[in-house]
């Protein structure tokens, strides 16, 4: 005979101010195999499962419903506090109280009450049904993947090589650095940029534990939480950087000069290139669409100057196969392309309208003008620099909806770094709200105003060219007033968005984004850095938009959890799972086409029949792969598929237990 | 190609160039208009800013009236457009909207009607039909292409990009003439606004005068009445408030293509401007 226990919480007022626990205890207490009913003030509190586990022993209980909040808060608590009691943790059942009746039927507590019993007494039902189930353990391969070598993915690398564990870092650019490395100065420090994330770059380098892999991108990921296999596309550079020894010959005698990307087309670099000074490696690649021996047979001047002999004109893209136990996601992000969006400020014709990160270029000391401050259209220095704020964020017409974090500060940071270089420079800053939530951050804000730079609250309606200047037109929302600034130099603070391919990469490691397109975690606030699918982490700008500090603190965060996944030989994977009864599959794969994890393999078996051996094909579930979804039970024809704790049986006692 | 036509008030008084031109080219270039019989007034902007209702039946007994001649119909006037296409939109997507105005017409309009600026179904004709037929070049002029606020927006009706429109100057350019970049485009002329606050107008036509003026522009263009009523007939005014000599002719669009076509400046109206077009009209050769 089954014994059942049933806990009723109150959740403080949450439950209790509007469902009747007491009387849905009482009423609990008549179902059958209920030999205990209780409620509770807070279940889950220390007292509060001190009293399950008393009341486990006392009354020789072996199956327990908790009526409380969502399972996805608590479930992994009561199972835990079971446990303790010496009860199998998967013979426990959750009515959710809360969020099915308390907080959707608060105006009617009657009725919320009488839907609370109901589900109470499906539980029970379901509990009744339960069996015990035990935790498979898989190995665990000890080598991380870090995709992005941005700063999140630098810092990544480097958290859990320190650790002792060995990480691939991989990055689709020659050089790792990503966008800080662009950046000239970090607030509110005012640090230089390249003077924190050079050394980084270079540790990686150096790094025993780290593996680097530059220009490759991931073609295929399968496997699953411990033991990924990655496929790695590295694409042709060129040059051999076994032999290079990075003097740079090659791309002084180049003949060809195209815009640099690193320095966002304010300038130009060779067709065979580092991208910058201190990139990682040091060592050079050949831009195939434009070197003009690739595309035209001619030139092959880098071939005959290179000393070493390292230019190598027929190097294929190479296929790569790496075995990991975790992925953590660090593609950063790009800026949003303000140029289709804003005609207002001119489609991107004027050239006098640049974007923030222009700018970082243009006042970084070994950016393109040596950290002069010119008008890209005649290389005079601006007397009136205009920043516009939330180009492409908070504008749900245009943009985004989202708020992009860091462009206040780092508007802040041009504006004090106009007024500093440029002598009598006025700096005006078009804003619609100044956020400035950090440490230091308001205080660096307040700097920037004490120094002259004007903040105008409102929108820029339209930019127009006055002469050889610039007229923003604008509204000054405070005095209610219409401006007209006029303006050398504009600087629009553009929106972050994800980086263009991040999406396929989500659909390829086998994750999802949220509606903006940025990386889903699994919880904003309980689960931050993982992604729903296990053994795959989040780091920075993916997630969504950051700056710096809140990029490295979660990366480290990332870190960590790799590390906590490394820490053990094998992990329990969760019994929850799809299982096939062979004797009556036969073998028809319909479970295989939906399956979402790719879990289900079809498998050979031999049985007897009628005095002979015979083979046919049945359905393998992979319980390391299966995430327990149950589509398979549902295409399964002959019935043969049931998922362990929610198996036909199992479901139908509830589905009894409501509608009889 | 056969349209209903829908001329609107000011085509018949203050912009009767405007219809007579449009009445012309569309007849050198093979577009029958046929006027709808017994139209009304589209209510202009009294009529939608003192009760949307009222402005949208205004312009829904008018398309009733084009679903009976079973065309499609096109207007010169901007504003006549505007009104028109702005009343189809909404009609067709609120059913509810579209029983209460039938019920205030008292003449069913079941939404069957396409509504076209003159503009766009001229820019929509095969360019090289049009060029087969033009005589003249217009490579003199440097055409500052005004198209006002209301061949763009809102979004549901505009007829191109509302930061960049480029569909006349595209037309013109394929004539010959040269188009500037300038930068009041889609700026505000002061439209009615003349009625009651004449600084106004005079201050906005001002910064569209010097800005085409200071593009290098020897004339205007444009596709709408009050904006060419604005910036021709107030250019002196203009002139004497701001101590300025703008001498540039404001055309609509209609009379550049007919003179291209070869059609007289006489049967274009072209000496009825009050800014004198004579200088301009001695470089079109």
């Amino acid at each position: 005979m089954k014994r059942v226990g049933v806990f009723v919480c109150w959740c403080g007022s949450n439950i209790g101010g509007v469902v009747d626990v007491a009387r849905l205890a009482a009423e609990a207490g008549k179902f059958p195999y209920v030999v205990h009913s209780v409620d509770y003030k807070y279940t889950c509190s220390e007292p509060g499962q001190k009293m399950i586990v008393d009341a486990i022993k006392e009354h020789r209980l072996d199956r327990v419903v908790i009526a409380a909040c969502s399972p996805r808060l608590h479930e992994q608590t009561f199972r835990k506090t079971i446990a303790r009691a010496g009860l199998n943790p998967y013979l426990l059942e959750i009515a959710n109280i809360r969020e099915h009746c308390s907080w959707v039927h608060s105006k009617e507590p009657e009725k919320a009450t009488e839907k609370a019993i109901d589900l109470v007494r499906r539980a029970v039902a379901k509990v009744v049904n339960l069996e015990p189930l035990s935790e498979s353990s898989i190995p665990i391969t000890k080598r991380a993947l870090v995709i992005g070598g941005g700063i999140a993915g630098i810092q990544t690398a480097l958290d859990i090589a320190d650790a002792g564990h060995k990480v691939v870092l991989l990055e689709k650019e020659p050089t790792i650095g990503g966008k800080m490395v662009m950046l000239d100065k970090t607030f509110p420090t005012m640090d230089c940029s390249a003077c924190i994330s050079t050394p980084k770059m270079v540790a990686v380098a150096e790094h025993p534990n780290i593996e680097l892999l530059t220009c490759c991108e991931v073609v295929e990921v399968s496997g699953y939480i411990g033991n990924f296999t990655v496929k790695v596309k590295q694409k042709a550079r060129f040059v051999d950087h076994t032999k290079c020894t990075g003097c740079g010959t090659c791309w002084e005698k180049c003949p060809k000069k195209v815009p640099s990307e690193f320095n966002l087309n304010l300038s130009l670099r060779k067709a065979i290139y580092i991208p910058f000074p201190q990139a990682v490696p040091n060592k050079p690649s050949i831009d195939a669409e434009n070197c003009r021996y690739l595309t035209e047979q001619k030139c092959g001047v880098c071939q005959k100057v290179c000393p070493v002999g390292a230019i190598d004109y027929e190097q294929k893209d190479e296929n790569l196969e790496i075995e990991v136990g975790a992925i953590v996601m660090a593609t950063g992000y790009e800026l949003f392309d303000w140029a289709k969006a804003y005609g207002e400020y001119g489609y991107g014709k004027y050239p006098d309208v640049i974007t923030g990160l222009q700018f970082e270029r243009m006042v970084n000391a070994s950016g393109p003008t040596g950290g002069k401050i010119i008008r890209p259209s005649d290389g005079k220095e601006p007397k009136n620099v205009v920043f516009v704020k939330c180009v492409g964020s908070r504008d749900e017409a245009k943009g985004k909806a989202y708020c992009s974090r860091a462009c206040c500060m780092y508007t802040a940071k041009h504006a004090h770094q106009v007024i500093e270089k440029i002598a009598d420079a006025q700096a005006f800053v078009f804003y619609i709200d100044v956020r400035t939530p950090g440490k230091g951050y308001e205080e660096f804000y307040k700097r920037t105003t004490d120094e002259g730079a004007q903040y105008i609250r409102g929108r820029v309606s339209k930019i127009l060219t006055s002469g050889d200047r610039l007229l923003v037109k604008g509204a000054d929302t405070l005095m209610g007033r219409q401006v007209e600034v006029e303006a050398d130099l504009v600087v629009l603070a553009t929106a972050m968005i994800p980086a263009k391919t991040a999406q396929d990469t989500a659909r390829l490691v086998g994750f999802s984004v949220d509606g903006d397109g940025f990386y889903q975690e699994a919880h904003p606030k309980l689960r931050p850095v993982e992604t729903n699918t296990a053994g795959i982490f989040l780091a920075g700008t993916c997630q969504g938009p950051k700056d710096i500090p809140d990029t490295v603190a979660q990366a480290s965060a990332a870190a960590v959890k790799v590390c906590v996944l490394f820490s053990r030989r094998e992990m329990a994977a969760d019994p929850m799972v799809a299982q096939v009864n062979q004797s009556i599959c036969h073998g028809c794969l319909a479970c295989q086409k939906v399956c979402p994890y790719k879990a289900i393999e079809a498998k050979t078996i031999s049985e007897r029949l009628g005095g002979q051996v015979i083979e046919r094909t049945v359905a393998h579930v992979n319980s390391g792969l299966c995430q327990g979804c149950g589509s398979c039970t549902v295409a399964c024809r002959s019935g043969a598929v049931n998922l362990k704790g929610f198996s036909d049986e199992q479901l139908l006692a509830e589905v009894d237990a409501i509608c009889l | 190609m056969r349209y209903a036509y829908y001329p609107g008030c000011c085509d018949h008084t203050s912009a009767k160039e405007y219809d007579i031109s449009t009445r012309a080219v569309c007849k050198a270039l093979g577009i029958e208009l046929m006027e709808i019989p017994d139209w009304s007034c589209c209510g202009s902007t009294p009529g939608h800013s003192t009760s949307h209702l009222l402005g949208i039946a205004l312009s829904a007994r008018n398309l009733a009236l084009v679903e009976e001649m079973g065309l499609d119909c096109t207007a010169s006037c901007a504003a006549c457009y505007q009104r028109l296409a702005m009343a189809n939109v909404e009609m067709k997507n609120d059913t509810q909207l579209c029983e209460k105005i039938n019920h205030i017409t008292g003449k069913p309009y079941r939404g069957g009607v396409k509504v076209k600026s003159i503009l766009e179904v001229i820019a929509e004709m095969n360019q090289s039909q049009i060029l087969a037929k033009v005589v003249k070049s217009l490579k003199n002029l440097k055409i500052a292409v005004y198209y006002g606020c209301l061949m763009v927006r809102p979004r549901d009706i505009q007829i191109d990009d509302p930061e960049n429109p480029t569909i006349m100057d595209n037309l013109l350019q394929n004539l010959g003439a040269q188009t500037l970049e300038w930068n009041y485009k889609t700026e505000c002329c002061g439209a009615a606004l003349a009625m009651s606050n004449e600084d106004i107008v005079l201050k906005l036509a001002n910064k569209i005068l010097a800005d085409a003026k200071s593009a290098g522009a020897n004339c205007i263009v444009t596709a709408c009445p009050l904006c060419h009523f604005n910036l021709d007939m107030r250019q002196k005014k203009v002139n004497k408030a701001y101590e300025t000599d703008y001498n540039l002719p404001v055309f609509y669009f209609t009379q550049l293509v007919g003179l291209a076509l070869g059609i007289k400046p006489e049967a274009l109206c072209l000496r009825d401007h009050f800014i004198d077009t004579k200088h301009i009209l001695k470089l079109i050769v």
